[in-house]
């Protein structure tokens, strides 16, 4: 093996402009792969970091009767807080109009607890506020509804009777959040303002739990764990992953296309050279599995053409962040304005295996047609 | 003393499918040759002299009739055991030389004994003694298209005798060099010959080279017309 090896090697530097361009194809695709399953890592790492910060802490205790995903439920979604609760942010939904420069919008008025410290919504200044209903909202909702910090807006909701009530909302900040759930349609008030302008007393409709929780057996409660609210955001990472697989095969195929066409092209054009290995001693396996080699140290020679260029860019790109359109921002999904690849050595050791292993598979496929030339032809060149 | 016999051709026959049609280029060849023979197939183009030092080589196999080099019958070797043969026991010298490009001539020199897995002292002593029995210590550095012919064809020589094989095939070396050049190289497998005892068998059609043979092997229309000792 160490001689094929070397021969593999002396044969690809003595053919130089070819190798040199199967190599910088090979290593282009090695770096794009890395670099866009890359992102898409550091997607899902900042996706559900902003997720479990800013919507879920350690998990959701809901409301039987309550359904984040149904605004049918928020109406009646909701119950009297469990005594002796430990480890609970009570949250209370009520669907509500604000009527910013004459329009309505509908939102959901989102009472929490203004003091706490388990979601990154900057509540406290609801606590420290002179303002008699001030509320935070997100940028999204900003944007959309026109609505900038020191702004008050109309709003009108229904109490638990159902009688209709209105009052002026003072916006005392607008913060800045990668999750999209907690802001678009979304206005923040404190929790006790809330139970005043329901008159639902220490109701919630879910609580988001911290790590002081232990009882997720609450009767009329249901929990749902970090992970089981983390999983729709993971199964959609995954499926975009899989799209973009799409993208890494295409792209390994043009550099292995490349290979292998070199691969028929030297068996095609080399039959001399390959006559004389076998005159001079080499058994054809030898001469495949040299062949194959040569094929496989091209994916070898772009790795090492991709660290070169590849691990520049890739710390300036980890360094620097992925910058993503506005456009994708409103997709309603948590992403950030940047993304900051992660390079995982999972990632990295999977994506070099497979290019080696899909190389030397198709270095394999035309050399295994060495085994059947007739070596007297080829030491005369004839083409076989 | 009884001279040892290392090849010997008995009843071979070599037949080719061309254009639908079965082409005898060998037809019952009976031909043995002793060790230390500097020998020749001598005959027009056609006439089956290639085939047959193909066959002793253990490139290609009679299709009928038997051939046996150093008591190995070539019809009944694999790939593997022909390999060996060629590897360990017979030097092949080429009519256009079959360098490989991208090895320097010690490398070209050097890589039968790489196939023999010998130690990187003792090839690089061997292929130094080959290049200067060749008189191409001097270009042991250099690539294949930086040499001449007859300097191409005498590191064919140094890589055919550098594993000191007992049979030297050569398939019309003299054929792509010029006068002077042919000469240097038949004067040297001549003495490679009488230094080392290596049995030489060359294919050829070429005058200068009838006239270093010690045997003419006469091949026309694929059959022996004449087996003589050449007196010239």
């Amino acid at each position: 093996m160490k001689l094929e090896l070397n021969l593999a090697l002396k044969n690809l530097f003595g053919a130089r402009l070819r190798t040199l361009l199967n190599v910088l194809v090979l290593s282009f695709s090695f770096v794009i792969i890395i670099f866009l399953n890359s992102i898409m890592d550091g997607w899902d790492q900042q996706a559900q970091k902003d997720s479990i910060e800013w919507e879920f802490g350690n998990g959701h205790l809901i409301n039987e009767n309550f359904d984040p995903l149904d605004p049918y439920t928020i109406l009646d979604g909701h119950g009297k807080i469990p005594e002796k609760s430990v480890g609970l942010t009570p949250i209370l939904d009520r669907q509500a109009s604000i009527y910013p420069q004459g329009r309505m919008i509908s939102i959901i008025l989102k009472g929490i607890n203004a003091e706490q410290t388990i979601l990154k919504l900057p509540t406290k200044i609801l606590k420290e506020s002179k303002e008699e209903f001030p509320v935070i909202i997100g940028k999204r909702l900003a944007e959309s509804a026109k609505l900038n910090k020191g702004d008050r807006v109309q709003v009108r909701w229904r109490d638990s009777k159902g009688t209709y009530d209105a009052n002026t909302l003072s916006i005392v900040e607008v913060f800045d959040s990668n999750v999209p759930n907690i802001d678009n349609g979304k206005i923040w008030i404190d929790i006790n303002k809330l139970w005043e302008m329901t008159t639902l007393d220490n109701e919630a409709s879910y609580f988001i739990v911290d790590d002081q929780f232990k009882n997720p057996e609450l009767s009329s409660w249901n929990f749902k764990s970090q992970f089981a609210l983390l999983k729709s955001l993971k199964d959609l990472i995954n499926q975009k992953k899989t799209s973009q697989s799409i993208v890494y095969g295409l792209l390994l195929a043009i550099a292995l296309l490349a290979i292998f066409d070199t691969q028929i092209l030297s068996i095609f054009r080399r039959q001399k050279e390959i006559g004389t290995y076998i005159a001079l001693g080499m058994t054809r396996m030898r001469v495949v599995r040299l062949f194959t080699i040569e094929g496989s140290v091209y994916s070898i020679l772009a790795l090492i053409v991709g660290s070169i260029y590849g691990v520049p860019f890739f710390i300036y790109m980890s360094k620097a962040g992925f910058p993503i359109p506005p456009a994708d921002q409103k997709l309603g999904i948590a992403l950030a304005d940047v993304i900051y690849p992660v390079y995982g050595i999972r990632l990295v050791l999977i994506t070099i295996l497979t290019v080696i292993i899909c190389a030397t598979i198709v270095s394999y496929l035309p050399a295994r047609k060495i085994a059947k030339l007739n070596p007297v032809l080829a030491l005369k060149g004839k083409k076989q | 003393m009884k001279k040892e016999s290392i090849i010997q051709v008995k009843n071979a026959s070599k037949s080719y499918p061309i254009a639908g049609k079965e082409f005898m280029a060998l037809k019952q060849i009976n031909l043995s040759l002793n060790k230390g023979e500097f020998a020749g197939i001598v005959g027009p183009s056609g006439s089956g002299k290639t085939t047959l030092l193909n066959i002793i080589g253990s490139l290609d196999k009679p299709s009928q009739g038997d051939a046996f080099v150093l008591n190995k019958n070539i019809k009944a070797l694999s790939h593997k055991d022909a390999a060996s043969l060629r590897n360990y026991h017979i030097g092949f010298i080429f009519q256009v030389f079959n360098l490989l490009p991208v090895y320097t001539v010690f490398e070209n020199v050097e890589f039968a004994l790489l196939l023999q897995r010998n130690s990187a002292n003792e090839r690089k002593d061997a292929v130094m003694r080959a290049l200067s029995w060749v008189g191409l210590t001097d270009h042991a550095h250099k690539r294949p298209d930086k040499l001449s012919g007859g300097e191409s064809q005498r590191v064919a020589i140094a890589r055919a005798m550098v594993k000191t094989p007992k049979i030297v095939l050569a398939d019309e070396p003299t054929a792509n060099l010029d006068s002077e050049n042919a000469h240097e190289i038949l004067k040297t497998m001549k003495k490679l010959n009488h230094e080392l005892g290596t049995t030489f068998l060359f294919s050829t059609h070429d005058e200068k080279v009838m006239g270093y043979l010690d045997r003419i092997i006469h091949l026309r229309d694929g059959k022996i017309e004449k087996d003589e000792k050449n007196k010239s």
